[in-house]
């Protein structure tokens, strides 16, 4: 955890140091089994659902609709995993949301570090005019472009592809310019005019210069677009109509209009097996992850 | 400009000092010839894909479009019409409804959690990331994953509820609870939230802590004294952010509810959808995005005016 190191411990400690100091150590220790105890209780919360999906993906359906409902699988259901399989052509819709993911990252990492280096690095009349429209475009719903995006992306013969899906992440997106910008800002400027006296170009600077200093910022644009596009569902719902293009969302969302209760251990092997490649990739980056979010805010 | 700087030199030997300046300006016009460039695949992508769209939206709006016909021009029909129509002003309601409710509720415990998240105990990176963890999860599994913890028969906590002795609600069966129902969901999902809370807790400078302990402050005091007021730039970039997602809000009352029941659960996200894709009313959903436009711009721009009245900035 990367904000872990800089928590600033609070200074309650220092209150009336030297002064009944065997009672105050009883109340502090009271306060951090207080704070261990509601952050037990919150996580407990916060994590449940996790458990009564993966426990609910290996039940029969007899034990998932009996009352009361009960923790446990018992018997063990691994066949919720292979029925699903059969069920739903789960690799397919696997295959293609990671093609679209690796399309949106790969178009997101090129596009928004070459715009970034415009809004950072170069000086140029009224660049920060223009880079107030780039904050100014993240306003904009949705909901607003949806329609004549969809009816332009069908006259030139883009739907029911994967094209509207990824395209438009070669041309840059305001949040993933705005977070690469603060990154390319805090680079010293040493580094660059040195190698510009020494004849390099701005794209040879951003190469050899920017981007291997920038790695983390470029980790955290990656996840985030992963995470974008693993989780996308009104973009796939609206573009992508024969089943065998379909991504995990839309497979699954169509298995639960289409199943119901009747198989729901089917559906939470299927959700289980969608949430854990998200997990993985938060598991092992979490860091950029947090430090992307945090930079959003403080700027705010 | 720290390269003009260094071939400055070069210039004090120009036998004039008009060519100096035009040689500054060509090298300034160079500058922002390079810069226009970099950009370059934002201007063109914005053109496309948000100024364009934007703007035809507007016109579509006066129209009958359908899916497969432009339509005709028939002025402010499509608005006249949108006035009259109930089940519009219903998804308004309750946009707002979950929106306010998500906002408000949502700051509260994020701000809480925040300061929970922040206090110096071991163990605090594993607390951090499980309450972060439910916002990685597709929505659409979220959702599936929710109807059965909220199903009024077989799940666990109806079941909880009856042996504690509370009332069970129905959720989704209940036009009352299905709100609230999509409402917890949405916290469920608060984790960025508060790391953006933590981050703003830990600029809070050390110091103004201190001082107050100094003179005596309880740990209530500090928090209302120092913790909160420093906290509003922070409540407000929230805020705002919240307000814009919420008011676009529709997976989950797509995946879960389709509006139901009895429309209790229909937003204006899904409304427009509905219109746009389901009925091919193209026209009708253009003027429901626009009024969507200016409604995000007006509460934003009112958010932002009250600002003055209640967001405190550190050094000014």
């Amino acid at each position: 955890m990367a904000i872990a190191g800089e928590v600033n411990s609070r200074p309650s400690t220092a209150m009336g140091a030297g002064r009944r100091t065997a009672e105050f150590g009883g109340k502090l220790r009271a306060g951090t089994v207080l704070t261990h105890l509601g952050l037990i209780i919150v996580c407990f919360a916060f994590f449940v659902p996790f458990v009564w999906m993966i426990t609910t993906s290996l039940k029969e359906n007899a034990q998932i609709i009996a009352w009361p409902p009960t923790w446990l699988p018992n018997p063990f259901a691994w066949s919720n995993y292979t029925d699903a399989l059969d069920e739903v052509p789960f690799f397919r819709y696997g295959w293609n949301t990671v093609l679209i993911s690796v399309l949106s990252i790969a178009g997101s990492l090129v596009s928004n570090t070459i715009v970034a280096y415009g809004f950072s690095r170069i000086e140029w009349p009224g660049r920060d005019v223009v880079f107030v429209f780039v904050l100014a475009s993240m306003m904009l719903p949705f909901q607003v472009t949806m329609i004549p995006l969809f009816i332009v992306f069908s006259k030139i013969g883009w739907t029911n592809s994967m094209l509207p899906l990824t395209v438009p992440f070669f041309f840059g997106h305001a949040f993933y310019i705005f977070l690469l910008r603060q990154f390319f800002n805090g680079i010293p400027r040493d580094f660059s005019d040195a190698a510009r006296l020494e004849g390099a170009n701005e794209l040879q600077i951003l190469w050899q210069i920017i981007v291997p200093l920038s790695k983390p910022a470029l980790i955290t644009v990656a996840l985030f677009q992963f995470l974008a596009s693993w989780k996308d569902f009104l973009g796939p719902l609206l573009y992508l109509n024969d089943e065998d293009k379909w991504t995990l969302s839309l497979g699954l969302a169509n298995m639960q209009s289409s199943m119901g209760l009747s198989q729901f251990g089917q559906i939470m092997a299927v959700s289980t097996m969608i949430v854990i490649p998200v997990l993985i990739a938060f598991l092992l980056a979490q860091r950029y992850f947090i430090q992307g979010i945090a930079t959003s805010g403080i700027k705010g | 400009m720290s390269s003009t700087a260094v071939t400055a030199p070069t210039f004090q030997s120009d036998p004039t000092w008009d060519t100096q300046l035009q040689s500054q300006r060509r090298k300034s016009f160079r500058k922002l010839l390079t810069g226009l460039a970099f950009i370059s695949p934002w201007i063109i992508g914005a053109a496309i894909f948000q100024v364009y769209p934007f703007f035809a939206s507007l016109y579509y709006s006066f129209r009958d479009t359908t899916m497969l016909n432009n339509g005709s021009y028939i002025g402010l029909d499509n608005y006249r019409d949108l006035l009259h129509d109930d089940l519009f002003w219903r998804s308004l309601k309750n946009t707002f409804y979950y929106t306010i409710a998500y906002v408000l509720i949502g700051s509260v415990l994020a701000v809480g959690l925040a300061l929970l998240l922040n206090r110096d105990v071991s163990g605090q990176g594993i607390y951090r990331s499980v309450i972060y963890l439910p916002t990685i999860v597709p929505l659409v599994a979220a959702s599936v994953v929710w109807i059965y913890i909220l199903h009024p028969a077989y799940g666990p906590l109806n079941y909880q509820l009856s042996r504690a002795g509370l009332p069970t609600p129905g959720w989704f069966s209940d036009p009352t609870w299905a709100m609230p129902g999509l409402v917890l969901i949405g916290l469920w999902g608060i984790g960025n939230v508060v790391i953006i809370y933590l981050a703003g807790l830990q600029d809070i400078p050390v110091e103004l802590y201190e001082a107050a302990e100094m003179d005596g402050a309880s740990t209530l005091r500090k928090h209302r004294d120092v913790t909160l007021p420093l906290l509003t730039p922070v409540i407000l970039f929230n805020s705002i952010i919240g307000l814009i997602s919420g008011f676009q809000y529709f997976v989950e009352p797509y995946v879960i509810t389709q509006g139901g029941p009895a429309d209790s659960t229909m937003t204006y996200g899904l409304y427009l959808y509905q219109n746009a894709f389901e009925y091919f009313k193209m026209g009708y959903a253009s003027a429901m995005a626009w009024i969507l436009f200016v409604i995000i711009m007006a509460v934003t721009l009112l958010v932002m005016r009250s600002s003055s009245k209640w967001v405190f900035y550190q050094g000014r």
